[in-house]
């Protein structure tokens, strides 16, 4: 299957991922490769099976279910101590809106 | 004490004999791995801190004549992806470089209650992305048996470490076979327990449907006593499973004869020739440890990767969306504006597997290709857990290799993503039925390269599971 480097632009767009010009002909090679695999999979007739969208649950579906109780949180400043840039108790980020 | 050789069993008879005392024991542990570590760049950090302190508790403990639990004194190693407070967690990406977790994981804090000092951070795959080591952003980790070769991965510093003698146990994940794959190429055992056996609060997540927490360790022993500890339900993951977790040293003692073992057909063409050799002699002894060995098919295995790729792919995607530069560390500072600081942010911080399954995974998600693809693939999915399914309805276990091959050179597939994918052959099928699976030791090769054996069994067997391993390592299948 071949991918264009249109095409990878237009995921890494979707991925709000920027590559450089040579990551993206490296890309659109090795996606078509992994796609072009991938396409084993219409040999299979997949009209019976139901698509196994939980892995395992062993228990009734209420099970997690409970009275809400207040717990434990982060303290502010420990929520923020990781963030590049934060201020005033808020993680800070570039201008959105222009004024 | 001689550091490289403990087991658990042998830290408890240690500490209550007054051989040695805990914070002797850290201290001698740390030291050894400090000086190891160059060696093979295993551990991304040493807590000698938080390790000779939860020494001292258990120092205390049996001061006072308590009971200081059953991991106590146990040096065990973390991988990266596993949070631990105040310890810096990288996820072997430079993106998390200086990321302190404020909390910890729940198995990590189970192992400490337990009496457990973690020693380290094991270095991983870049958000365990990788079946080799060699995509972390602070260097590969090499083989301890053999140092010009790989260690495997996602799990590869978890697996070295124990193999290397500078842990006795450590904690890894597995999404693909990112524990057994490597455990049998350092030549330990590794264990995928069924998924949802073990919680996942505070494993960074990669792909949720398929991730699982497991120890490694140098027996089966140890490492059933390991993921005892850490095993059961946790209201802080509401994927972590509700059944009680039996006592698995009863399963240990018992023998094997007449339980009934699956060769699954599908798994053994295409075997390389030496793999093959050690995986067949340790079918010959669980033979003649009166197991009945019987050939079954899994027929949708050829299907396994490519469904994988899909599924594991797309989940990354979402779940790495994350790291946007607002909260993680990270942040480009070229960036002026919002959607910049995304994608300059990601561009520049992200190794190359993981910007291959971002992208994959947002392509196989994207509109119009849903159906095509994340939907066909969870079909697929639904049928591969069927044929394990068929399967034990007539056999306790499955036995198969773990990998196509032993340890291959550092650089051999980095070039190739496809090879390097498909080599996830064995391993990845467990992970999308969510059975328990793990590697035991089997031989080495003619070059002295482990093997590893893989034992499956139905969804929460791990009793049956531990019961064949430890039946197998008795009758020195270890060095079959």
């Amino acid at each position: 299957m071949k991918i264009t480097e249109q095409e990878v632009r237009y995921v890494a767009g979707l991925a709000h991922l920027q590559l450089t010009d040579q990551e993206i002909a490296r890309m659109a090679r090795d996606l078509g490769d992994i796609l072009t695999h991938i396409e084993k999979l219409n040999e299979l007739d997949t009209s019976g099976a139901a698509p196994m969208a939980q892995v395992l649950y062993d228990a009734p579906e209420t099970a997690t279910l409970r009275e809400d109780q207040p717990g434990g949180t982060l303290a502010n400043a420990d929520a923020l101590a990781n963030a590049p840039l934060s201020g005033a108790g808020q993680f800070k980020v570039p201008k959105i809106i222009e004024r | 004490m001689n550091v490289p050789t403990l087991t658990i069993a042998g830290i408890q008879e240690g500490l209550r004999s007054r051989q040695f005392s805990a914070a002797e024991l850290a201290s001698e542990a740390l030291k050894f791995a400090a000086a190891e570590n160059p060696k093979t760049n295993a551990y991304l950090l040493l807590s000698e801190e938080r390790a000779i302190q939860a020494a001292r508790n258990v120092d205390a403990a049996l001061a006072r004549g308590e009971d200081p639990g059953v991991l106590a004194g146990v040096p065990i190693a973390v991988k990266d992806v596993i949070v631990t407070k105040g310890l810096r967690t990288t996820c072997g990406s430079r993106l998390l470089e200086h990321f302190v977790p404020p909390y910890d994981a729940t198995a990590v804090e189970r192992m400490e209650k337990a009496g457990a000092l973690i020693v380290g951070k094991a270095n991983c795959d870049e958000f365990a992305m990788g079946s080799s080591n060699e995509n972390s952003a602070f260097g590969p980790v090499r083989n301890p048996v053999a140092p010009d070769r790989v260690p495997g991965g996602s799990s590869g510093g978890s697996a070295a470490v124990v193999a290397q003698g500078t842990a006795v146990a450590s904690l890894g994940s597995d999404t693909g076979g990112s524990i057994r794959q490597p455990a049998s190429f350092c030549g330990v055992v590794g264990v995928t327990p069924t998924y949802g056996r073990v919680s996942r609060y505070g494993l960074v997540a990669f792909a949720s449907s398929l991730d699982h927490i497991g120890p490694f360790a140098r027996n089966v022993h140890d490492a059933a006593l390991l993921l005892q500890v850490i095993a059961g339900r946790d209201a802080r993951d509401a994927t972590s499973a509700f059944a009680p977790v039996p006592d698995y040293r009863q399963s240990m003692q018992q023998d094997v004869k007449g339980l009934r073992i699956g060769l699954p057909k599908e798994y053994f063409d295409g075997l390389g020739d030496e793999t093959g050799l050690q995986i067949r002699k340790g079918i010959e002894l669980l033979r003649s440890q009166g197991c009945e060995v019987v050939e079954v098919s899994l027929p949708h295995t050829q299907y396994a990767i490519a469904c994988y790729y899909i599924i594991c792919t797309a989940e990354a995607s979402s779940n790495l969306a994350r790291y946007d530069g607002v909260r993680y560390t990270t942040r480009s500072a070229n960036a002026k504006t919002m959607i910049d600081m995304y994608r300059m942010t990601r561009g520049e911080a992200f190794g190359a597997e993981c910007k291959r399954r971002i992208m994959l995974g947002t392509y196989v998600l994207s509109a119009g290709y849903y159906d095509a693809y994340y939907l066909k693939a969870q079909k697929v999915r639904a049928l591969i857990a069927g044929d394990f399914q068929r399967a034990f309805e007539k056999v306790d276990a499955l036995v198969t290799p773990v990998s196509p091959f032993p340890a291959f050179k550092l650089g051999e597939k980095l070039d190739d993503p496809i090879q390097m994918y498909l080599s996830d052959i064995y391993t990845i099928t467990g992970d999308l039925a969510g059975v328990p699976c793990m590697s035991v030791p089997c031989g080495v090769t003619r070059e002295g390269l482990p093997v590893g054996m893989q034992i499956l069994t139905r969804h929460f067997d791990e009793p049956g599971m531990f019961r064949l391993a430890a039946a197998f390592e008795r009758a020195g299948g270890f060095s079959v």
